[in-house]
């Protein structure tokens, strides 16, 4: 029980990082890959809390289809963030 | 690498794992009855693997061979079958399970009771409908996809 307790901090604090990184980068490209692993974080955070349902649909939508379409939407336009 | 998709390591990849991300989105959807997941789910998990290929293999790599009006028009279909399904047993309330226990070969096996490790031919209209929303939400987010490389490739070129 202490050890999955540990693991869910552990986990809430690496979402807090991914997401300040994901605002923090300047490369638009590394800032959505931050946003994928938040992402992920979060789908493995649902399925400590027994919501493995949630867990599947935040996995396919959240780090899977998001990051493409950011993806194909960074190769059209530009990819470093203007000052 | 606009056009041509992505570097030789991405596409080798992609090659490799693409095929099993869409047999593990079928196997959600087929036991969205009595596993976590569904039809939402694995669609989404199907409608990721096409996703994949767009990004990887880019708009040069689609040749027509993911045609939107097919992928529209599946849609509709999948639509359409819910409602069907849901008007199905219309005789006694919308969205009545005719088919559950009807001992027939479509899903309708009755379940033992107690606990079991869960009978994949019963469920009734339940599956079937499983099946219409992921073919709906497969064929529905990769339309979303495949519209977003398209639209974006006339404001390159110009």
């Amino acid at each position: 029980m202490i050890v999955q307790s540990i693991l869910q901090i552990v986990i809430l604090v690496l979402i807090v990082v991914g997401a300040a990184l994901a605002v923090w980068f300047k490369d638009l490209l590394a800032s959505v890959l931050a946003l994928a692993a938040a992402s992920l974080l979060v789908a493995l955070e649902f399925y400590l809390l027994q919501a493995p349902d949630v867990a599947i649909a935040e996995a396919g939508i959240g780090a899977a289809l998001t990051t493409a379409i950011y993806v194909i939407a960074i190769r059209r336009t530009a990819r470093k963030e203007e000052e | 690498m606009s056009n041509h998709g992505m570097s030789v390591i991405v596409r080798t990849v992609t090659r490799f794992v693409y095929g099993l991300i869409i047999l593990f989105g079928f196997y959600v959807i087929m036991h969205g009855h009595l596993t976590p997941g569904g039809g939402f789910q694995g669609g989404a998990v199907v409608a990721s693997a096409f996703a994949l290929l767009l990004v990887a293999f880019g708009s040069a790599g689609l040749k027509g061979r993911l045609n939107l009006h097919w992928l529209q028009s599946i849609e509709e279909v999948g639509a359409l079958a819910f409602l069907a399904l849901a008007f199905l047993g219309i005789g006694t309330a919308f969205f009545y399970n005719l088919l559950a226990n009807s001992g027939g070969f479509l899903f309708g096996a009755s379940v033992p009771a107690g606990a079991n490790a869960g009978v994949l031919n019963a469920g009734g209209t339940v599956p079937l409908m499983n099946w219409a929303v992921g073919l709906k939400v497969m064929t529905g987010i990769a339309a979303v996809a495949i519209t977003m490389l398209i639209g974006s490739k006339k404001e390159e070129t110009e």
